[in-house]
């Protein structure tokens, strides 16, 4: 309550969460709240502009290519978005904090070969790297959410390691081992806890960056198939319209920038309150 | 110096053997490769002809022995779209990628430096929270979607700019901002954070009490140690930037190997997949290997490490 009490103390932080609220909001109930169907398709009312009054209703954002209510789609669309996003997160945590847990605890031939690989998984560029594995598997939501995990676990190995060969050497730890803990037990009972923090401010930043991702390899068509409504997919449809219905590719747009935007701030909060260097500097 | 300089090296090496050996692995993670070269339609003993034909009936340690002695010698198979060595297309192609990488790159130093430093010495000021601001946006631009309202605003509506390919130098403005957003955010942020935190030690706090004006301290006594976190990201966005590349060059339909990349995967031209791929590590790789050398020009304490 304290943290969530100081959390909000800032107002750009308080708006993130709204944001970021909204979309999750939108992102659980999506065809429920959608005011039209977002695949019902209409040639007779297609390129409607923003607030036009369609035959079943208004169409609040106008309509798309083929007829289709942009809102609808927008809402519908933000569920992809959240569920790659945050499930990409989460895998990249799971392996990336294992590994650097790992490596911070036994740094000698195991610590040195994981931190080998993350040095040749960063001289792969992450787009690259994901429109490979991509073409070779062929494009599914699952190899989405694996490959954008897969490609970006170094941060969190990096940083976990880094903390974990500090805190083994503290006392603590010493005792513990002096006592006979098992190695599984240093890990998960006291060294995971001390460095939960660092994984959340990396998790809070990722997750917009994900987002990022999985938009731009939808845009390019190797994302989620292209039956389901994406933010990517929208502005790679109405990218053909900008000249005469900006708002096919503009109101994807504009969700997509405000929800990162929104994950942005609440990230950046976050870390101003438990990176203990970014808090020193604020004092 | 000259120690630090061969470990290095041998490090680079290592890691490009690593990304040669990801490579390999990356078109077999899906089981027998031929089904990805081939069209669906192959028959079967088109399929056994082009599997003995391309070494996929060997043993993988064989496969391998062979896939590395020929990427020793830059040879990774013809195309199997164009007739031509897959390599061959990729260094073609490079030169347009490289002018717009580094235009986009040149644009983020100039445009962050001043800014994150502007931020940094008028922390919690108006200039502070305009650039903190700027960043934020920055950050969270898609760049897909930032050069479709680039092309709307510059092309289709004012009509001063090219909306696509390349030529002079007008071709490049567009992509270069759509490309140079996002790190431009990222170096701005990490300067102003890292130039706060030189402009609190003790040393700048002795200067500044011996009267030393104002301008000199930023720019030779805390710039110059600031620089060096920002340098490791700056060679962090060239990766970011290369990569970036991909999707700003298919957008503006520009001739460098990003749209090559793309047009091999709709393709199936995985010759020239795992040329690119490789290549990038390549370039990525020799330039943290200059990074670190800089480091070392930069940093007396690492040299004698």
């Amino acid at each position: 309550m304290q943290f969530l009490h100081r959390f909000l103390r800032s107002k750009l932080a308080l708006l993130g969460l709204i944001i970021v609220l909204v979309v999750l909001i939108a992102a659980v109930f999506g065809p429920a709240i959608a005011p039209h169907d977002p695949d019902a398709q209409d040639i007779m009312q297609r390129l409607l502009p923003p607030l036009s009054q369609g035959e079943e209703g208004r169409h609040w954002l106008g309509t798309d290519a083929l007829g289709r209510d942009v809102l609808s789609r927008l809402i519908v669309g933000a569920r992809v978005s959240m569920l790659v996003g945050v499930a990409a997160v989460v895998v990249s945590a799971l392996v990336g904090v294992t590994c650097g847990l790992v490596a911070g605890y036994e740094d000698r031939v195991l610590g040195r070969v994981l931190m080998a690989i993350t040095d040749v998984q960063l001289a792969i560029p992450f787009l690259v790297l994901a429109l490979a594995v991509v073409a070779v598997l062929g494009p599914s939501m699952w190899n989405l959410i694996l490959v954008l995990g897969l490609a970006n676990w170094v941060q969190y190995a990096r940083v976990v390691r880094a903390e974990c060969l500090v805190l083994r050497n503290l006392d603590f730890v010493q005792a513990a081992l002096t006592c006979g803990t098992t190695p599984f037990t240093i890990l998960w009972r006291h060294l995971l806890p001390n460095v939960t923090s660092s994984i959340t401010v990396i998790s809070g930043l990722l997750v917009a960056k994900m987002i990022l991702f999985e938009s731009s390899l939808s845009f390019l068509g190797l994302g989620v198939p292209a039956a389901i409504p994406t933010w990517g997919s929208m502005i790679a449809d109405g990218r053909n319209y900008v000249a005469n219905a900006w708002w096919v590719a503009a109101m994807p747009g504009w969700a997509l920038f405000l929800t990162v935007i929104g994950i942005n701030l609440v990230g950046d909060r976050l870390r101003d309150l438990l990176d203990p260097r970014s808090t020193q500097l604020e004092n | 110096m000259l120690n630090f300089l061969l470990t290095r090296l041998v490090h680079a090496v290592a890691v490009v053997f690593g990304v040669s050996v990801a490579v390999f692995f990356l078109i077999r993670i899906g089981g027998d490769p031929s089904a990805l070269f081939l069209p669906p339609e192959a028959s079967l003993e088109e399929i056994a002809r082009f599997r003995h034909l391309m070494g996929f009936d060997q043993p993988l340690i064989v496969q391998f022995r062979q896939f590395l002695g020929r990427a020793l010698q830059g040879d990774f198979g013809q195309s199997l779209r164009y007739d031509q060595p897959a390599m061959q297309l990729v260094l073609e192609r490079f030169p347009a990628t490289l002018e717009l990488s580094g235009a986009a790159l040149l644009l983020s130093v100039v445009v962050a430096v001043p800014l994150g430093l502007l931020a940094a010495v008028q922390r919690g000021r108006l200039a502070d929270r305009v650039g903190l601001f700027l960043s934020l946006i920055g950050q969270s631009f898609p760049t897909f979607w930032l050069a479709i309202m680039l092309i709307l605003l510059f092309s289709e509506t004012w009509g001063i700019l090219p909306p696509s390919g390349r030529g002079g130098w007008l071709n490049l403005v567009m992509p270069a901002m759509a490309l140079a957003a996002y790190s431009t955010a990222i170096i701005t942020r990490l300067l102003r954070s890292s130039m706060i935190e030189v402009l609190q030690s003790d040393y700048i706090r002795t200067a500044r009490a011996k009267g030393l004006a104002p301008l000199p301290i930023i720019l030779v006594h805390a710039l110059r140690n600031a620089a060096i976190p920002t340098l490791t990201v700056i060679a962090l966005q060239v990766g970011a930037l290369l990569g970036g590349a991909v999707i700003t060059e298919e957008i503006f339909a520009y001739p460098g190997i990003g749209r090559l990349a793309i047009q091999a995967i709709s393709n199936r031209d995985f010759t020239v997949i795992q040329a690119f791929v490789l290549f990038m590590a390549v370039v990525i790789v020799s330039i943290n290997f200059l990074v670190d050398v800089a480091y070392a020009l930069l940093d007396p304490r690492i040299r004698r490490r």
